[in-house]
């Protein structure tokens, strides 16, 4: 991540003595732990944001007493909820129970390896990259299942099998949307398909030349968040909490955390694959290209990218929280139909149109 | 129930008393195929008061601050109800103005009742914010109620033979104040939900009621006259003052919820124009008939003993209700509310049956659910609009 490949090469030149190997090992394993405490950070942010936003749209005020502005409220819900008691329920099937929010937590997290937040600012630049990601968000939809068959109880399981069929139909589409972006790319790799999109700035976005797919992308990517026009897994005045019902303390703290997880995964890949991830996006005018490329302005553009990025992240995850808290909620079978009647032909057809395209133009 | 026991694979869901959107303590006892209702059994009772009961020993101004628990959203109209049955019952005049106090105060009842069932039932289709929108203008209508009655949703303001208290000085330019503001805040919901195209999506066609079986099953209210059917107690048969005002009955003919939603969120605006008019037009003049408490007294002095005399702000009337029975009823914002009153010669009545709208409308719900989804139990329950307090009673 931080280090360049020219750096690896001169340590392993270097690390003919064992002790060498070891602190090179422990090196590679700080970029992990750094992502993972700004991806805690990130959810506390969105956590806070979540409130603050619905607040001012239903003209309350929201958190404001923990930390300034409210900021720690994230923080002490987070506490009371690591330190309360973990109900098991007593005829459900315990270690499902307890291996269910485990498995969605990983597989989201795990999507996180291949997500660009700057330039080479990568956990792994996979030559699958996306790809990794739509595999592996679907493991998440099995822990659901798991929690809500093993919790024994009814609204519990109706609430698993409503996350199954939601992300089963929402994924395909998905799938689609991700493929004609990576035609266009010539890769799927999520460095290569940011890098794609580079050249005109602004204008050089996927977003202009898919903007079907765009629109696909993002209704599905919320279908895949569970989030308010499609949550009915959780549907709180049909099924209680869905597959949540009968979880407390910490595991439940889990399903929260994957459902802000999942949102921040799904805006920040909107932004790879769409908005030109961390391109500063003004037309011609290249940010650097005065400056010789020394260490110290590597750095400022590192910091610079992953900005640009968070910004745009940032940008989708405020619409996706104003939808939250403006729609009802669609019926169980509209949202079917509207994944496979719908979403489905039209994704398609723009994969059909983008192949036939690209044939052309070869 | 007796289907559902024949396949295996149905499940038989229990929903309620404690559930999120059972509207307090009702329980639905659901068979599901899937995401499909087969059937629907609706248990009522849990907030059973026997509030029939407790009015046979009571007299009547001993028994009104009960009458706001039945439909604890629309309270005046409770005590409308229950003032109105004596004073038909002994045919008691009320002075104009009295009159004109209890047609407004009804109909900024009729508005936050009407608020209060929009917002749950946008709750009810996953919309939490309208909620919190609703409570902003019925807060308002509170505040009224409360420089009024002092009380905010209890009141105890009705009497026989007028109300218990003139309207403070200031009161009406502050009512009219919240009309103007409230037509705003009208427009905000329909720009808000109306055209939403998910929200039509819910409710169009779901729960649809025929005018004839809207009929047949005894409904009322807006379940009736979302069904086609022009038919509100203050226009066939007048009570009050409502007959000096100019206004429309809402109705639609289409049945469904948002038939049923269209005229209700009407109806807050008829309500406002009979509030206006009624601001402009009202008399000076007593607010109470005094006369009314010397009407038929009872024998028995207990209740003009010492101890009695400090209950309320005024002496308890020891007013006695003849030997005859009668059936009173108002337009209440859920329908037709109702008393069958059955006096024995004494304080107490003999019989006070009360018909709650709520509980007639509810019967329909079994039949409305089945065949639908899951979901849709939720937006037929909604758009019928019941208050436990009132079904229970």
């Amino acid at each position: 991540m931080i280090i360049d490949r020219v750096e690896v090469e001169t340590i392993n030149s270097f690390s003919k003595l064992e002790l060498f190997k070891e602190i090179y090992g422990l090196i590679w394993i700080l970029p992990i732990f750094a992502l993972l405490l700004g991806i805690t950070i990130e959810v506390l942010v969105i956590v806070w944001l979540e409130r603050e936003i619905s607040a001012s749209i239903q003209q309350r005020i929201g958190p404001e007493y923990a930390g300034p502005l409210g900021l720690l409220q994230a923080i002490a819900d987070g506490t009371k909820l690591l330190l309360k008691e973990d109900i098991l329920p007593s005829r459900g099937d315990i270690p499902l129970f307890s291996i269910g929010p485990s498995i969605a937590v990983i597989s989201i997290l795990l999507s996180f390896l291949v997500i660009p937040l700057g330039y080479r600012f990568v956990l792994a630049d996979l030559s699958i990259g996306v790809f990794l990601w739509i595999a592996i968000s679907s493991i998440a939809p099995i822990g659901l299942l798991m929690a809500g068959y093993s919790s024994n109880n009814k609204y519990s399981f109706l609430g698993g099998l409503r996350a199954a069929a939601q992300s089963i139909s929402y994924e395909i589409p998905l799938t689609f949307c991700v493929l004609a972006i990576s035609l266009l790319s010539n890769s799927l790799s999520t460095v290569d398909i940011v890098e794609a999109q580079s050249k005109y700035g602004f204008f050089g976005w996927n977003l202009w030349r898919q903007p079907i797919g765009f629109l696909v992308f993002l209704i599905s990517s919320l279908a895949e968040c569970e989030r308010l026009p499609f949550d009915l897994p959780e549907a709180e005045e049909e099924l209680v909490a869905g597959y949540q019902t009968e979880y407390s303390g910490i595991k439940y703290g889990l399903f929260y955390l994957v459902s802000y997880l999942n949102l921040l995964v799904s805006s920040l890949f909107v932004t790879v694959l769409y908005l030109g991830g961390w391109n500063f996006s003004i037309p011609y005018i290249s940010f650097f290209g005065f400056f010789q490329m020394n260490k110290i302005i590597g750095i400022l553009e590192m910091v610079i990218g992953i900005f640009i990025t968070l910004t745009k992240a940032y940008l989708f995850l405020f619409i996706s929280i104003t939808i939250r808290w403006t729609l009802p909620r669609m019926r169980m079978d509209q949202l079917l139909n509207l994944g496979w009647k719908f979403l489905l032909p039209i994704s398609l057809g723009n994969l059909l149109l983008t192949t036939s395209f690209q044939l052309v133009s070869l | 129930m007796s289907l559902s026991l024949k396949r295996k694979d149905l499940m038989i869901v229990n929903m309620g008393p404690q559930h999120p959107s059972m509207h307090g303590v009702l329980r639905l006892i659901v068979t599901l195929d899937g995401e499909d209702v087969i059937d629907c059994e609706p248990i009522l009772g849990y907030l059973h008061r026997g509030m029939e009961k407790i009015a046979e020993n009571r007299s009547i101004i001993q028994y009104l601050p009960y009458v706001t628990r039945w439909d604890y959203l629309a309270t005046m109209f409770t005590e409308a109800i229950t003032v109105n049955a004596p004073e038909f019952l002994e045919n008691i005049q009320i002075p104009k103005r009295a009159s004109y106090i209890r047609v407004i105060m009804l109909e900024l009842s009729r508005i936050a009742s009407h608020l209060l069932w929009l917002g749950p039932f946008m709750a009810d289709l996953g919309a939490q914010t309208p909620f919190f929108y609703i409570f902003r203008e019925r807060e308002l209508i509170y505040d009224l109620f409360e420089a009024v009655t002092g009380m905010r949703m209890m009141h105890n303001y009705f009497r026989i033979g007028g109300v218990a208290a003139d309207l403070p000085y200031g009161w009406m330019d502050k009512c009219l104040d919240f009309c103007d503001y409230f037509l705003q805040g009208v427009v905000e919901y329909q720009e808000l939900i109306t055209q939403n195209p998910i929200f039509l999506e819910r409710v169009e066609g779901v729960g649809f009621i025929s005018g004839e079986e809207a009929v047949n099953w005894g409904l009322s209210g807006p379940m009736l006259r979302a069904s086609g059917i022009q038919w509100d107690l203050r226009k066939i048969d007048p009570y009050e003052s409502y007959n000096q005002f100019d206004w429309k009955v809402q109705w639609q003919k289409e049945g469904d919820s948002l038939a049923r939603y269209l005229v209700r969120v009407g109806e807050m605006r008829e309500s406002i124009k009979i509030i206006q008019q009624a601001v402009e037009k009202i008399p000076g003049g007593p607010y109470e008939n005094l006369e009314a408490r010397r009407f038929k007294k009872a024998k028995n002095p207990e209740w003009n003993d010492f101890e009695y005399r400090f209950l309320g702000k005024k002496p308890s009337p020891n007013f006695e209700l003849s030997k005859q029975e009668l059936y009173v009823r108002v337009e209440a914002p859920k329908g037709e509310l109702g008393i069958y009153l059955v006096g024995d010669d004494s304080l107490f009545p003999w019989r006070w049956k009360i018909r709650p709208p709520g509980f007639i409308n509810l019967q329909i719900l079994p039949q409305l659910v089945k065949k639908m989804k899951l979901a849709d139990i939720m937006t037929i329950l909604g758009s019928i609009d019941i208050i436990m307090g009132e079904v229970d009673r």
